[in-house]
């Protein structure tokens, strides 16, 4: 439900109440701000410290001391490049599907749903549902939905639209749709948030201009809805690029759709490969600030952050 | 009033199909809760409520346990993130301080880092410090990824009050205390309240920074995680589905006494 961090900040208060300057700020900050500085930030160090650590002289599985072995950074992307493109790549395509799915339906909720209040939160509701409810459970319930014996892949094969020995499990596919499924309403959210604020009447003067349907929605919606957009992929893109259920064996992927997720939980929590994890994280961490970023700074909507 | 719509029924009909395919895997699992079988989601082998009624019977009560300390971790998690995100929030909105930009930055940044990064960046410092991975790891790392959400949820609150009523209160002779407990709290309760279920909910659903964090401990998604090789037991549907309709009615509920209460505004101004 992390849609309410970028649909609040999209839209600044109107007008701010004068701000004194005073100890109390202080009081009220400190506890929150101690707490992220050393849960958040300390462990980033950490993160940043453990990557570059070497193992011990005598080469005990688990054990390493503090170096500065940047040559973990070669080692995991000569390694794990496949990997690291897959998880953007997949990451991608997933924020790119979330996008078509989510606007017609976030317009409809948003802009024409607009006359029938009851029936527009209701909508809202069953948008938010598959939050809750588990997220690997929702996954699971696809993984028996598309597996071989089910009865939608069965049938596709009866029909001959899926070749007799095809698999939608374990697949690229089925990774990426999983993807797009678990992230769709972090997409749905904020697009709806900015599109139910759409005012009516700029649609209307660009009729009365006489520009077509269609040309109304790419120069006047479009670029009107650009924060929700923007909010919308960040929030699909960045927990998708790290997600690891998704392409999980006992899940949705396959021995050839691990992502850099998978490549971590594995390195930490059962090679016990510290430094390699973590250089893995810090790499993941770094390409996603650079692309959000570039992607934040060309759409033109920095104030987003 | 014209724009762009694709036909008249396309977007409707659209919007009907798009809002039935997000709903296909909670109905599924729904449905598989009442399955007759040890193994939930494999195949159906007929109706039965025997779960509904003997959700912890499995495992020696695993599933429950499991719920259990979701439960209790949430709760936990929930209670420390609300009260200093609420207390972020109001000195973001009230107060013009030093390295306020530095302040929005260190709010930002957890929610814009990958779960898996948060998760691998704790666990390594835990394992730095020599910290045992048990309950009490898992709650310090969901506190911190909820406070952000807290302060967000937060500050649109406290942006909408009118700082004119808590002057009124002052002048009146309220203490700070007294304008706090009686003015500025009691407006602020449904933001508050809002976040607070926000956090509980991240917190309960959330996966793969406790899979760093949680050492020996399970619980509701890891349990289902750990489960998913050999098969999820249809107790887990029961108690995921439960969850689901609980939530269902707090959000309808509120939904619905907000809509009340502003056709009642309405019709009083």
């Amino acid at each position: 439900m992390a849609f309410a961090a970028f649909s609040s900040t999209a839209a600044p208060p109107a007008d701010a109440p004068p701000r004194r300057r005073s100890n109390v700020a202080l009081l009220l900050l400190l506890p929150g701000i101690l707490y992220l500085v050393l849960f958040f930030l300390a462990p980033l160090v950490s993160l940043i410290l453990t990557s570059l650590q070497a193992p011990t002289e005598f080469g005990d599985i688990g054990m390493y001391s503090y170096a500065f072995r940047w040559e973990n950074y070669v080692a995991v992307i000569e390694q794990y490049w496949p990997h690291i493109l897959r998880s953007f790549g997949y990451a991608i395509v997933a924020t790119v599907l979330a996008l078509a799915f989510s606007y017609p339906l976030a317009y409809f909720i948003g802009v024409t749903a607009r006359k029938w209040p009851l029936l527009q939160s209701l909508m809202l509701v069953l948008v938010i549902a598959p939050f809750f409810i588990s997220f690997l459970l929702r996954t699971l319930a696809w993984k028996q939905i598309l597996s071989d014996e089910s009865f939608l892949v069965t049938s596709l094969k009866a029909v001959s639209l899926l070749a007799p020995d095809a698999h939608l499990t374990g697949t690229a596919f089925s990774v990426i749709f999983g993807l797009t499924y678990n992230f769709i309403p972090f997409m749905t959210l904020p697009l709806y948030t900015t599109l139910e604020r759409l005012d009516l009447r700029y649609l209307e003067a660009g009729n009365d201009l006489y520009a077509s349907g269609f040309h109304t929605f790419r120069t006047v919606t479009i670029p009107l809805s650009m924060p929700g957009i923007v909010a919308g992929t960040l929030l699909t893109f960045i927990p998708a690029a790290g997600d690891y259920i998704n392409a999980s064996r006992d899940f949705l992927g396959g021995a050839d759709t691990q992502m850099i997720g998978n490549v971590i939980e594995a390195n930490f929590l059962v090679l016990l490969n510290y430094p390699a994890a973590a250089a893995l994280s810090i790499i993941l961490m770094t390409v996603i600030l650079v692309i959000v970023g570039v992607y934040v700074k060309r759409s033109g909507t920095e104030e987003l952050l | 009033m014209t724009r762009f719509s694709l036909g008249k029924w396309l977007l409707p009909v659209y919007s009907a199909l798009a809002l039935i395919f997000l709903m296909i895997p909670i109905v599924y699992t729904f449905v598989f809760s009442f399955n007759d079988s040890l193994k939930s989601n494999i195949t159906w082998r007929g109706f039965t409520f025997d779960k509904w009624l003997n959700v912890c019977a499995v495992q020696n009560g695993a599933v429950c346990e499991a719920f259990g300390n979701s439960l209790i971790i949430g709760v936990v998690a929930t209670v420390i993130a609300t009260t200093l995100g609420t207390m972020i929030a109001i000195a973001l909105v009230r107060y013009r301080f030093r390295f306020r930009a530095g302040t929005s930055l260190l709010l930002f940044l957890p929610m814009a880092t990958p779960e898996v990064v948060l998760g691998a960046g704790l666990a390594a410092q835990f394992l730095s410090l020599g910290v045992p991975k048990d309950m009490l790891t898992i709650i310090l790392a969901h506190t911190m990824f909820c406070i952000s959400f807290v302060v967000v949820t937060v500050k649109a609150r406290v942006a909408g009050l009118d700082p004119a009523l808590e002057e009124a209160g002052r002048d009146l002779y309220g203490s700070p205390a007294q304008v706090f407990a009686r003015i500025t709290f009691p407006l602020l309760l449904p933001g508050i309240l809002a976040a607070a279920l926000l956090s509980f909910a991240l917190s309960f659903d959330d996966f793969i920074i406790t899979n760093f964090n949680s050492g020996a401990v399970t619980t509701f998604p890891k349990y289902i995680y750990i489960s998913a090789s050999r098969g999820i037991p249809a107790e887990a549907n029961v108690i995921a589905s439960a969850v689901f309709i609980l939530a269902l009615v707090i959000v309808v509920t509120a939904q619905v006494s907000a809509a009340a209460r502003a056709k009642r505004q309405a019709r009083q101004g």
